[in-house]
């Protein structure tokens, strides 16, 4: 959002100067890059030169036998065709396209009806929909396991109870939307809780006016709300795309449970990971980390493309 | 506990976030491209003279008199006992211990230190089949000169062939624990189902399908897809030899040896007729099965007793201990499944105090058998293998048997020329990837070997090996 610029002072109209700024001006900057300066230089250490590094990586080979050798984009080559890397971008975009409208979808339910204001234990919804995303991973996982379990888990406890066999959640069929389940349930009060500031920030001029025209609580949300908050629909939007592309924690996780579902390259991330660590291999994992980082900003451009097309033509 | 949670603790890995950038991080930090990287090991420690002379007692004494702060990465449970025992013999010499994760955690870590050429330990838990991946790119120093004479003969002597060099000319750790096979099985079951202790795997596989079909809840054994430790060592009883490195540039690939496909057909054989389960081992469903009855027995290792007390204590007195099946009746073969040893890293700066360290934990006669009673390693150490306060102790678990005693005997009954790749990490993750998936699908364990072998004859080319199948 723009500040807004009244505290401005009229400059009198003076012949520019040859070069440079005055010397007020100049210490105003000096300070303001100086009260920057912590953040850059943390930013330029821990990401802009590792990402370099990774970069210059990615160009080189190190073999167990034979030491290290320029190979220029061979490993980028290489990660074109291996199915490994291939099959998880495959399995992160069905991820995408099923699992993200569910949770955006329900975030924003979750959002509007509080904000609706029309719950009696307001705080306490909103705070539970939202302890999910403060549980820490390994501790998500380690419920879940159980939650899923097929031997003592509830729902394998329930069918037995209706005679039904055990819905096996941890199968080869079941594990993606198993994943799903869980990443929703972890992010959702996340996102419930970007897009209910983003309502709670509309003008309640706009609510007049909708109510003067007419309008109930359902034609509020779908003429009002909605579009006043898409900014941060497109920003909860392009996070998700991230995150998934990024999936690492929980089948990383419920790999323990699963060990022979959830492979080394599960997810482009996992497997990266375990080139480098395992394979020993830190040139090509660093060359599919680029390459992942490449995915999503793609993805990501598209989304963010298309979205601002469609503001406007609307 | 120190050899049955290898590769499966990858709890930690979630400690790293997953984003990309720090992937890239990560990658970062662990890599080098320094050419003489792979050199560099050989500057290590100073007593690593160009021969291996023996360093003198007054060396030692006087490195064991020098204030000296050493650092020991190791999962062992409790092994600050240990620690602090040594430090009373040596009190100039501080010891801190160190837990970075157990198992793959662990050797993520101290690889990462060793390439990073700073942070590394002086003296490391390794297992067994890992010590070659590290003696590859000279990580390990040579304790030759270290080790009074005849320090080999103190050990059992297979174990002792694990933990030298390929040449066998270096000595690269000191045993610490070892896991040669048995077959654990409930008493009570399989006489309520009216089946006898299979002595050979014929019979273990009738006994099997007559269990299910007897007792529908419970299975005989499980075999789990994810602990390629496990299936390895069922290799290296049959007789198979799948492994082998020269310490040079050639490594031996052989994992669909007749033997091999032998064991493979065989398990396949019972998981196509559902004669035995396929669950993952060590997580929480796994130690309900073994508590509840759903496993009747379990294909074991010498760790394997005391673990299961803990575990299923409920079922105490109900368990029994037999040698594990045999391909042909009569024979006694067993192999090793976990065991590992502590290993000085060449670079550290004070390899005479690491080395004693290392020795004196595992040579101790007071410490090993402490290790062996209290932390339930099994022993490698002759003296202790032997020792009354061992051997004699009747469990009570498993009805007053001798079960110490009857390990104790499998023991000798273990091949000693099973070799290992220099990438051990990398050959079992391959292995869950392909046998494990059929072992946990119900595949053809058979053509899962050949894809065992591709994959491992892929990498081990891509990374320069020369391979010989």
């Amino acid at each position: 959002m723009s500040t807004k610029t009244t505290a401005v002072p009229s400059r009198p109209t003076q012949a520019p100067r040859k070069r440079g700024a005055s010397p007020m001006k100049r210490r105003q900057n000096a300070a303001a890059y100086s009260m920057v300066a912590p953040f850059l230089v943390i930013f330029v250490l821990m990401l802009v030169v590792p990402l370099f590094y990774a970069g210059y990586l990615s160009l080189f080979q190190d073999r167990l036998v034979g030491g290290v050798s320029f190979v220029g984009l061979e490993n980028y080559v290489r990660a074109l065709q291996d199915p490994s890397f291939l099959g998880g971008v495959l399995r992160m975009v069905k991820f995408l396209l099923i699992q993200v409208p569910i949770m955006l979808g329900l975030a924003l339910v979750f959002a509007l009806v509080l904000d609706a204001g029309i719950l009696y234990a307001q705080r306490f919804v909103r705070l539970g929909i939202f302890v999910p995303y403060a549980v820490p991973g390994v501790v998500a996982a380690l419920m879940w396991g159980y939650l899923y379990g097929p031997d003592f888990g509830p729902a394998a406890q329930i069918a037995e109870k209706l005679g039904l066999p055990a819905p096996d959640f941890l199968s080869n069929e079941w594990m993606l939307g198993s994943i799903m389940n869980v990443v929703t349930w972890e992010f959702v009060g996340y996102n419930m809780i970007i897009l209910y500031a983003a309502l709670r920030s509309i003008p309640s001029e706009l609510y007049d006016a909708a109510a003067v025209d007419g309008a109930g609580k359902v034609r509020t949300a779908w003429s009002i709300k909605i579009p006043s908050i898409r900014p941060a629909l497109i920003l909860t939007l392009i996070f998700s795309v991230i995150g998934t592309f990024q999936l690492f924690n929980e089948p990383n996780l419920l790999r323990s449970l699963a060990p022979n579902v959830i492979g080394v390259d599960y997810t482009p991330n996992l497997y990266a990971y375990n080139l480098a660590f395992i394979n020993r291999d830190v040139n090509y994992a660093a060359a599919i980390a680029f390459l992942l980082g490449f995915v999503i900003m793609v993805v990501s451009y598209v989304v963010q493309l298309s979205a601002q097309r469609k503001e406007r033509a609307a | 506990m120190s050899n049955r949670t290898h590769h499966r603790s990858r709890r930690g890995a979630a400690l790293v976030s997953g984003a990309a950038v720090l992937t890239l991080a990560l990658a970062a930090c662990s890599g080098s491209v320094d050419t003489d990287d792979s050199s560099s090991g050989g500057s290590g420690g100073d007593g690593e003279a160009a021969t291996a002379e023996l360093v003198s007692q007054e060396e030692i004494d006087e490195a064991m008199s020098t204030p000296t702060k050493l650092t020991f990465w190791t999962w062992v449970p409790d092994i600050q006992n240990q620690v602090d025992m040594f430090e009373a013999e040596y009190p100039e010499i501080d010891v801190e211990v160190v837990n970075v994760g157990q198992g793959q955690e662990h050797y993520k870590k101290l690889r990462s230190a060793l390439q990073a050429g700073q942070g590394a330990p002086d003296v490391a838990q390794v297992e067994f089949q890992m010590i070659q991946s590290f003696a590859l790119g000279d990580n390990l120093l040579d304790l030759t000169p270290y080790l009074p004479e005849g320090t080999g003969d103190e050990y059992v002597p297979w174990v002792w062939e694990q933990i030298k060099s390929t040449d066998g000319s270096k000595v690269f750790a000191v045993p610490q624990d070892s896991g040669p096979m048995g077959l654990l099985y409930r008493t009570d079951l399989l006489e309520d189902a009216g089946i006898d202790v299979p002595e050979t795997w014929d019979e273990f596989g009738q006994a099997a399908r007559d269990l299910r079909e007897a007792n529908p809840d419970a299975y005989l054994a499980d075999l789990p897809g994810n602990d390629m430790g496990q299936f390895t060592a069922l290799l290296w009883q049959a007789g198979a030899r799948p492994f082998g490195w020269d310490g040079g540039e050639t490594v031996t690939i052989d994992v669909t040896s007749d033997e091999a496909t032998q064991v493979a057909q065989f398990w396949g054989d019972l998981i196509a007729d559902d004669a035995i389960a396929v669950d993952p081992d060590f997580n929480d469903a796994w130690y309900q099965g073994l508590a509840n009855g759903k496993y009747a027995g379990w294909t074991a290792a010498a760790w394997g007793p005391v673990f299961l007390q803990g575990t299923a204590g409920n079922t105490s007195g109900n368990w029994g201990a037999a040698p594990i099946p045999q391909w042909e009746s009569g024979q006694q073969i067993s192999a090793n499944w976990g065991g590992s040893s502590d290993a000085v890293m060449a670079s550290s700066e004070n390899p005479i105090a690491a080395s004693q360290l290392a020795l004196w934990i595992n040579n101790d006669p007071e410490s090993t058998l402490r290790l062996a009673n209290e932390q339930f390693l099994f022993p490698t150490l002759v003296e202790t293998l032997e020792d009354p306060a061992f051997v004699d102790q009747e469990a009570e678990f498993y009805g007053g048997e001798k079960v110490n005693a009857k390990f104790a005997e499998y023991s000798t009954w273990v091949d000693a020329d099973f070799a290992w790749l220099p990438f051990m990490d990398l050959a079992y993750s391959e292995g869950e990837e392909t046998v494990g998936k059929a072992i946990a699908e119900g595949g053809d364990l058979v053509a899962a070997l050949q894809a065992w072998q591709d994959a491992l004859v892929a990498y081990a080319e891509q990374q320069g090996f020369t391979v010989e199948q």
